[in-house]
């Protein structure tokens, strides 16, 4: 269908004709997010209801067009690239209900809402939403359940998925269903809430969703820890939670990213350590002065070579700004930032750390390594020039035997970016083929006519990596 | 007249990770991505690469405030001024290309001869209502230069400061001395809206410079800062007037360059930028450059003799170019809490731009006022008896935000030059 017979038919369902964008520099607005590939749509459309949204999807279906549903466009796997055209479902401009029930200790939010701005209001309750995604200040709820998305408090709180208990979706035929509840509990047929999150909106749109709510910890304490060995911070991390401590967070950088922050913004880090590790303690006050006895002795009993401890809340910002530093201080030499999440079990993270060691050496790249360690959902970050067509293609080389790394040491692809576009071509690699075709039947059962985010998840036939935009 | 280039090498700095959406304005009022600083990188890289033609860019790009909020936030540090401003240059040549010859006079009376010529904007009125009053607005209504101009223009003229009359004035003298053992020398820069329109605040800050233990010059030879010729793409100009102000201040030996307004300050700290690879003005610019500093930089290096306690409940809303090109933050803050009685409460999304930035009021009225809007809201959450700015242009755009919102009688706006002369118990 040509794009002005279907913006005819759009405006039959809109009530607010500017939500439909069709001018060029619109279109080219939403043909990117924050992984790679440009893909030009047909049409933009920012719906603010459920029943709109079912009218768009109702239509896309008869006439058989693809519809991207889209948040703030920070997915760093490609999720909302409109890859085959069509129609770009900006559901961020929809975030008129953010409703925090104390009582119940649940949100009850639009797809719009930021991830950040939950956790704001839940605080206002003396109540928390965990999940911390490092981009909740931009990223939607919306798009965070569509890819399941986790954040360094993930080790302690889990992620996304195991805060959602009720949704409310529009299916790829353009009716509205609810799954789960407004309770912890419920066990009534399938679990289509969990499936629907993390299905990278190939399943259905979610137009409302109910998430528990946490009580507040009392307080936390942040330390940082200096090892000469990676070895030695990896038995240290182990042997920190088999004492019966859960830190909130636990986060690495390795000595390419020390360096590159010294180089950066000097804050007097040791350049020659192996890895710093960062710990956050959260709970009851009196609890986590005795964790950190705890987690002090078990480091120094292992041979950390230096403890710093936070004494206070400036003291505990300063302590993770060497952490935020990393990005800005990576990208200073060349500006594309290959960002992945591979994610192996916590007692083969030395292991990963090596073998990471051996591809940045094979392949001549620059790698530096960060991430969540307490969960095993290390960040290889790899810097380089998309414009050097030559670099890109060791880049991709690297990138594939890192996701071959994972799953050997009996990781996975993805901790929390999830898979689309990017990681496609290596699903069958972790899944098997009876193992991705069981997925692709029930994409098929969902979505007949394959038309919500097409492309995604499934690798096309002969498809590879790619890491540029052309 | 340069042959203006899009700044297409500078777009692949930006990783389109989104973190400046939730800082920017426009993105907040007009809701696409079109709008956004992320939006906007990638058009001027598409349209470089000649998928998007300039027409199609210049919308996105004109309704950018200028604000620099994104570069804050950028966890990568995009330049993304310097992409602006190519695109401006870039979109103004290709205008003038299309002007009737009677534009490009209009175009060039303003920026050329007006604005940089004090005797002419006094005469005029100044600013906005001096656009106003001299008939430019009908010759450019019929020029179709601002083929925006909005309907509610009047609405400026009752925020208008009193500003000192050309009689009452007094012909401003050259040297004013320290009043006690002399700290620092220092060259005042005065602007030339600022020194017609809000004359009495140059007046107050010249007097607050030397209470404070400064020598102050105010030489004749300096000029305008160059700062709208610059938001209007107007390269060629800006040069002109940065070599003129660099000569003249040159000529002395200042500690400091120092001025009281937060959009030409930031103009004058990035007069380097200006002469990237020009073996002879780059470093003079560079040098120039680092003299240059807001007043609240220094007078909070030094000890003003407060007299009198202002017990008044304030907020300040920061300029833009003050906290995201100058990067002074804190001493505006440090100086307002220094004054005895003073209950300062932080204005809640301060540093979201007010919709004034240089003339975007006057050009886009409605935008402006939907950013104002917003502003406004955050104001009435904190309520407070009065708003401290420290630019001409914040100031107009938060007196007419107060004036919108009916508050007039309870909410003042003051310069915070203005709120020390008053602690200071002057005139």
């Amino acid at each position: 269908m040509d794009t002005e017979k279907l913006v005819d038919l759009l405006k039959e369902v809109i009530v607010d004709h500017e939500c439909i964008l069709t001018d060029n520099a619109d279109l080219h607005s939403y043909s990117y997010d924050a992984s790679f590939g440009v893909h030009v749509p047909d049409v933009v459309i920012m719906a603010k209801s459920t029943i709109e949204v079912s009218n768009i999807i109702k239509l896309a279906n008869e006439h058989e067009i693809p519809v991207y549903p889209r948040g703030q466009g920070t997915s760093l796997s490609g999720g909302p690239l409109p890859v085959k055209g069509g129609i770009v479902l900006d559901l961020s401009k929809w975030k008129d209900k953010l409703v925090i029930d104390p009582g119940d200790m649940v949100a009850v939010v639009s797809p719009g809402v930021l991830t950040a701005q939950i956790n704001n209001a839940a605080l206002e309750h003396g109540l928390i939403y965990p999940p911390d995604p490092s981009s909740s200040h931009v990223s939607t709820i919306g798009g965070n359940l569509a890819e399941n998305s986790g954040g360094p408090r993930g080790l302690k709180y889990g992620v996304t998925k195991d805060y959602v208990i009720g949704l409310e979706v529009v299916t790829p035929e353009g009716e509205i269903i609810r799954t789960g509840g407004r309770t912890v509990k419920n066990v009534t047929g399938y679990d289509l809430t969990k499936l629907i999150v993390g299905s990278e909106g190939t399943l259905g749109v979610i137009t409302e969703a109910t998430l528990r709510l946490f009580p507040k910890p009392q307080a936390t304490q942040t330390l940082m820890v200096l090892f000469e060995d990676v070895v030695v911070a990896g038995k240290a991390i182990t042997n920190i939670l088999s004492s019966g401590i859960l830190p909130s967070k636990m986060e690495i950088m390795d000595q390419a990213s020390i360096i590159a922050v010294e180089d950066y913004q000097p804050m007097g880090l040791p350049t020659d350590v192996d890895a710093l590790v960062l710990i956050e303690l959260d709970g009851h006050l009196a609890a986590i002065k005795d964790e950190l006895k705890q987690v002090i002795e078990v480091c120094k009993s292992v041979g950390s070579r230096e403890i710093n401890v936070a004494q206070t809340k400036q003291e505990e910002a300063e302590l993770w700004k060497a952490r935020k530093l990393v990005s800005p201080a990576i990208v200073r030499v060349k500006p594309t930032k290959i960002s992945e999440d591979a994610t192996v079990p916590r007692s083969q993270i030395p292991e990963m750390f090596k073998r990471l060691q051996q591809i940045k050496a094979k392949y001549q790249v620059d790698l530096v390594v960060f991430g969540h360690v307490g969960d095993g959902n290390l960040h290889p970050n790899i810097i380089a020039d998309k414009r050097d067509h030559e670099e890109m293609r060791s880049v991709e080389k690297a990138v594939e035997e890192i996701f071959r790394a994972a799953i050997e040491l009996g990781g996975t692809l993805s901790g929390e970016h999830g898979i689309g576009t990017l990681k496609a071509p290596f699903m069958e690699m972790e899944l098997g083929e009876v193992g991705l075709e069981m997925m692709k039947r029930i994409k098929r059962s969902w979505d007949p006519n394959n038309i919500l985010n097409p492309g995604k998840i499934f690798p096309e036939p002969g498809q590879r990596l790619v890491l540029t935009d052309d | 007249m340069t042959n203006a280039k899009l700044a297409y090498e500078e777009t692949f700095d930006c990783v389109q990770c989104g973190y400046c959406l939730p800082a920017c304005p426009t993105y907040v009022t007009m809701k696409t991505e079109t709008h956004s600083p992320r939006g906007r990188i990638n058009l001027v890289k598409v349209a470089a690469e000649g998928k998007l033609s300039l027409s199609e860019l210049e919308d996105p790009i004109n309704m950018c405030l200028g604000c620099r909020a994104c570069e804050v936030v950028c966890p990568t540090n995009v330049q993304y001024g310097k992409i602006l401003e190519s695109a401006k240059a870039v979109l103004l040549e290709e205008k003038k290309k299309g002007m009737s010859k009677r534009a490009r006079l209009f175009q060039a009376f303003f920026f050329d001869t007006m604005l940089p010529n004090k005797k002419m904007l006094k005469a005029a009125g100044v600013g906005v209502a001096a656009y106003q009053k001299s008939g430019l607005e009908t010759i450019a209504r019929k020029t179709k230069l601002l083929n925006t101009l909005p309907e509610k223009l009047q609405s400026f003229e009752k925020v208008l400061p009193d500003a000192e009359g050309l009689s009452k004035r007094k012909k401003r003298k050259t040297y004013y001395p320290a009043k006690n053992e002399p700290v620092f020398n220092i060259g005042f820069f005065t602007g030339c809206v600022m020194d017609t329109m809000f004359s009495s605040i140059n007046t107050k800050s010249i007097e607050l410079l030397q209470q404070a233990g400064c020598d102050v010059t105010v030489i004749k030879e300096q000029t305008c800062c160059g700062a709208l010729q610059n938001h209007s793409g107007e390269l060629d100009k800006t040069r002109e007037l940065a070599k003129r102000n660099i000569k003249a201040f040159e000529q002395y030996d200042f500690d400091f360059v120092v001025n009281s307004i937060g959009g030409c300050g930031a103009m004058l700290v990035e007069y380097d930028h200006l002469f990237h690879g020009d073996s002879e003005w780059e470093e003079r610019a560079r040098r120039f450059s680092k003299k240059n500093v807001d007043i609240s930089v220094i007078l909070n290096q030094l000890s003003l003799p407060y007299k009198k306690a202002v017990n008044e409940v304030v907020t300040y809303q920061p300029s833009c170019h003050m906290s995201n090109v100058q990067k002074t933050v804190r001493e505006p803050v440090n100086l307002i809490k220094s004054i005895p009685g003073i209950h300062l409460v932080e204005l809640p999304q301060k540093d979201m731009c007010c919709g004034s930035a240089g003339i975007y009021n006057v050009i886009h009225y409605e935008k402006s006022m939907e950013i104002l809007d917003e502003k406004m809201k955050s104001v009435k959450k904190i309520t407070p008896k009065v708003i401290v700015t420290t630019n001409p242009g914040c100031h107009l755009q938060m007196k007419l935000g107060v004036e919108r919102e009916g508050l007039t009688n309870e909410i003042r706006v003051v310069h915070l030059v203005e709120l020390l002369a008053e602690a200071c118990g002057m005139g």
